[in-house]
């Protein structure tokens, strides 16, 4: 079993490696990390906290896409919550509450979604389009325009806080990503989602209730999105409906496809996900570090996803088998011919 | 129905105008949108303007549509307004309506954004110098750095936005010629709070933990709110350890000035109808020329000019 799933995303743990050390090239200190005030501090810490949105989405974006579905209004979504919860944290309803607004406002987007995909037969992409276009309006009607900031500290710590030595929102990520992990692998939950995947109508014939199962998904998505918005809203002890979460969800999506995951649905790896998001934020932290002018950001990021995506596509994978194979039937014959 | 709007329609006119009789000038103002809170506070602020020297204003909003500002402009036009107020939303296509204006003999300014029209269109231009803004940053940060050596990281706007290029330029002129200073990081934080506290991670980072950074220049004051949080999570103290200048002059800054967390902002000022405003009134009374471009003063503001009493001023005009 994990020599199996071990082998599942040892594509994806080469490229963070191969990508670390590039990165060490241009900055030797990257893997330094320190401790400061009881809390490590580093380049490679950063990268754990600064990945939290993007793997929180790609956790819940893997299980969307393994339905053969995805969902483009995580952004937007991510912003509504995020504007929620600074709302309600203002007003003065306490964290509890302000939290459990902001969730419910992301599982009502999610239910959005999967009403529209999974009951009235929408395709996903255009379905989660009206939110994505909508729901930043919606935000901004909750923030009124502005950027509406709050003081509560106990609301900043789940964007910056510290536990047990490391960044908050690396800890949530990583819970998430290993309780969803759990409950996929360890029911048949995880089977089912991918049986809608491949094929609805069969799962639906054979008994899979295809509809729940699709909203829920859809659902899990929004909470995902919700968790996200909260973090980064925390981060920045204020809710920016214009731009938090911009383009997210195109990240998300990204994670999920260097994590090897098909965008046409079925066998999914939440774990290979995350490294994904991982291997973006290594890329992003590693150009900035590195000191390249702005103006390179996106064509070296660029360069380096299609590297990675290229030497991750089963083609080059055959090809590079069958050079291997060829070379070993050369060496046997020669051993043969020498004896 | 339809008769009914119409009378309505014409009352409001009939009271309009009978007002303007009453209190003097009626002006125009074609506004692009409220797309940031900068845009609401410059209409807050023209509105304000109006009402003190006792014009009557009629606002439209174009919802950032080139159309319906140019609807608007023919609506101001018919109405025989005394003059037009404009913010256009992009710089072509304003030839042939600004030529009906000026055979109504109606003068017409430009705010804050330039249209690629013959000058002779249009009376005057009322607009921020976004170089200058920069090269005020500059200057404050070389005359407070004195001789020291100091190390500057820089944040960016959006890469290849206008501001963006402008206002580094700017900045490297403001410190040109003081050997002592030098921007040793430069990336883009794309004008936001979240970014601006990110890349501000990064630096901190490649700079020995913030030890070796002197002062940071951020291309709007969002970014620098974003940054200075990055700054005291390192342990840092922004405005000390840390010199912190930034441009906007929006009211969130004022607060970390208060608490003495920034040091310097630039001003971009809404106030772009006070400058327009005036130049109206001289054209009026003697028909007296304005030059074609009016700059507004780039304000330098620092933790000495009561940044309290200016966050109180502003924080309900929109922003």
């Amino acid at each position: 079993m994990t020599g199996t799933a071990l082998k599942r995303i040892a594509p994806q743990l080469l490229a963070l490696a191969a990508l670390v050390g590039l990165v060490s090239l241009f900055y030797p200190g990257f893997l330094s990390v320190s401790v400061n005030d009881g809390r490590l501090v580093g380049p490679a810490i950063d990268v754990l906290k600064r990945s939290a949105p993007v793997a929180i989405l790609a956790v819940g974006m893997t299980l969307v896409i393994a339905t053969r579905g995805i969902d483009l209004s995580v952004g937007a979504t991510m912003a509504i919550c995020g504007a929620v919860a600074a709302y309600a944290v203002s007003a003065g309803t306490g964290l509890p509450v302000a939290l459990a607004l902001a969730i419910g406002a992301g599982l009502l987007a999610g239910l959005w979604n999967g009403v529209l995909v999974a009951l009235v037969g929408v395709q996903p992409f255009v379905a989660t389009l009206i939110l994505m276009t909508a729901g930043r309006g919606i935000a901004q009607l909750i923030t009124e325009g502005r950027i509406l900031t709050f003081t509560d500290p106990a609301f900043a710590f789940v964007g910056s806080g510290t536990l047990w030595g490391l960044p908050f929102p690396a800890w949530l990520w990583l819970a998430l990503a290993v309780l969803t992990a759990l409950v996929m692998r360890r029911t048949a939950l995880g089977m089912l989602v991918e049986s809608i995947g491949i094929n609805r109508r069969a799962s639906a014939l054979a008994g899979v209730n295809a509809v729940v199962l699709l909203i829920a998904v859809y659902m899990a998505m929004g909470f995902c999105a919700a968790l996200a918005g909260l973090v980064v809203t925390a981060d920045i002890r204020g809710a920016d409906a214009n731009n938090a979460g911009l383009w997210l969800e195109l990240d998300a999506i990204l994670a999920v496809v260097i994590g090897g995951n098909s965008l046409l649905g079925g066998r999914f790896s939440i774990a290979a996900s995350v490294i994904g998001a991982l291997i973006i934020q290594t890329i992003t932290i590693g150009i900035r570090l590195a000191g390249f002018p702005s103006e390179y950001n996106l064509v070296i990021k660029a360069v380096l996803v299609v590297v990675i995506l290229v030497l991750q596509s089963p083609r080059i994978a055959a090809e590079w088998r069958y050079w291997r194979d060829e070379a070993r039937r050369k060496r046997e014959a020669e051993g043969k011919g020498t004896p | 129905m339809m008769f009914k709007t119409l009378m309505l329609t014409t009352a409001a006119f009939a009271v309009s105008a009978g007002m303007a009789l009453a209190d003097g000038k009626v002006i125009g103002f074609s506004q692009i949108g409220s797309e940031s809170g900068w845009r609401a506070a410059e209409t807050t602020l023209t509105k304000k303007q109006a009402e003190e020297r006792g014009y009557q204003l009629q606002f439209s909003d174009a919802q950032q549509k080139q159309e319906n500002q140019i609807a608007a402009m023919r609506s101001f036009i018919a109405q025989g307004v005394d003059a037009i107020l404009i913010a256009p939303v992009v710089a072509t296509g304003w030839d042939a309506v600004l030529q009906e204006a000026k055979e109504a003999e109606i003068p017409v300014v430009l705010l804050d954004r330039m249209v690629d029209s013959d000058p002779s269109l249009y009376l005057t231009a009322v607009g921020s110098n976004l170089v200058h803004e920069g090269e005020v940053a500059g200057q404050w940060l070389a005359a407070t750095v004195g001789d020291k050596d100091c190390r500057i990281v820089e944040l960016q706007g959006t890469t290849g936005s206008s501001p963006a290029i402008d206002r580094k330029t700017g900045f490297e002129k403001g410190i040109a010629g003081h050997d002592n200073l030098k921007i040793v990081q430069s990336q883009t934080g794309d004008f936001t709070r979240s970014l601006g506290k990110e890349v501000m991670e990064s630096f901190l980072q490649a700079e020995n933990g913030g030890k070796d950074i002197c002062a940071l220049y951020a291309h709007n004051d969002d970014m620098a709110v974003g940054a200075i949080q990055a700054i005291k999570e390192a342990g840092l103290k922004p405005g000390q350890d840390i010199l912190v200048v930034s441009i906007d002059a929006v009211p969130d800054i004022f607060k970390a000035m208060a608490d003495g967390e920034a040091n310097a902002t630039v001003e971009l000022t809404p106030n772009m109808a006070g400058p327009a405003f005036d130049a109206l009134e001289a054209f009026w009374a003697n028909g007296t020329e304005p030059p074609k471009f009016i700059q507004t003063e780039s304000k330098l503001y620092t933790q000495a000019d009561d940044p309290a009493g200016q966050y109180e001023a502003r924080k309900d005009l929109g922003y």
